[in-house]
């Protein structure tokens, strides 16, 4: 299978991605998640901003695309602990995430994600987690 | 909570209760209030197979259950409180346990454990059974932002 494929079978998988409305676009091996505005993830109306479980399930959807191109295996690779920072509001636009792979072992990896919206210099919130692989 | 009664009289239960329904995120996600008292907060998500995760497992994806938990940080802080202020999320840190059982709901527990002028610190804990047998703690930050009039602030 090609990353392509793999990314492919990830997106396709789980029900909630489709619920959040997330795709992703690859360049190589590097992996581009893209959450389109749509008004049902909105958390403050007032701003209106974007809720911040959605910023989070989205960065932690990010990185196990990552994984799931990179490791790649049929099986879903587990989240054992994440923290996200928030930086900015998530205004009412497309967001965008980047995964970093800082170690992956044999066992467990330490993935950074970073999300922005209009300039990737200004991100809106970043995410540091521990993932168990899953074995083949 | 068992300790849930809606007969009770409680001024924090209509701002809390509006936090589970007039959020666009929460009520997509079909956000139920359970209880709201002594700087805490209940709420409850049903299961519902396009939240799913896995399919092979059926469990209830593990972003749902963020947004679970970071919404009932901000209704435990409303509750604390005792008013609809805006919050802004600076940091949410969550450890998975488990995950939970196939086809099963999740319900959090948060306390608004600390508060200063401008900073909430809040704990909350996750379970599908048994809330002595949790799925995901969780330990939050949150700035406050000053008194506003009637809200549509959520846990953002």
């Amino acid at each position: 299978m090609t990353p392509e494929d793999h990314l492919k079978a990830f997106l396709a998988r789980a029900p909630y991605i489709r619920f959040l409305g997330m795709t992703a676009e690859l360049a190589g091996d590097e992996l581009t998640g893209i959450l389109p505005f749509s008004p049902h993830l909105i958390g403050n109306t007032l701003l209106p901003a974007l809720h911040g479980g959605v910023i989070g399930g989205f960065l932690e959807m990010t990185a196990l695309a990552q994984l799931a191109v990179t490791q790649s295996t049929p099986r879903v690779h587990k989240t054992i602990d994440v923290t996200i920072e928030y930086l900015r509001p998530g205004r009412a636009l497309t967001t965008y995430a980047r995964a970093d792979l800082r170690k992956v072992g044999r066992r467990i990896a330490n993935v950074h994600v970073e999300a922005w919206q209009e300039a990737r210099s200004q991100p809106i919130a970043a995410l540091r987690g521990h993932f168990m692989l899953a074995e083949d | 909570m068992s300790d849930a009664n809606p007969n009770l009289p409680n001024p924090n239960l209509d701002a809390a209760g509006a936090m589970a329904t007039e959020v666009p995120q929460a009520a997509a996600l079909g956000f139920q209030m359970v209880s709201a008292s002594n700087a805490r907060g209940v709420m409850h998500v049903p299961w519902r197979e396009d939240l799913v995760g896995d399919p092979e497992t059926a469990v209830i994806a593990s972003g749902v259950v963020t947004s679970l938990l970071d919404h009932c940080c901000g209704m435990a802080i409303t509750v604390a409180t005792g008013e609809r202020r805006p919050t802004a999320t600076l940091d949410l840190r969550i450890d998975y346990m488990r995950p939970a059982a196939s086809r099963a709901g999740v319900t959090v527990e948060a306390h608004c454990y600390h508060m200063t002028q401008s900073i909430a610190f809040v704990r909350a804990h996750a379970w599908d059974a048994d809330p002595a047998d949790p799925i995901a703690t969780a330990q939050a930050a949150f700035m406050l932002a000053g008194p506003v009039g009637p809200g549509t602030g959520g846990a953002t």
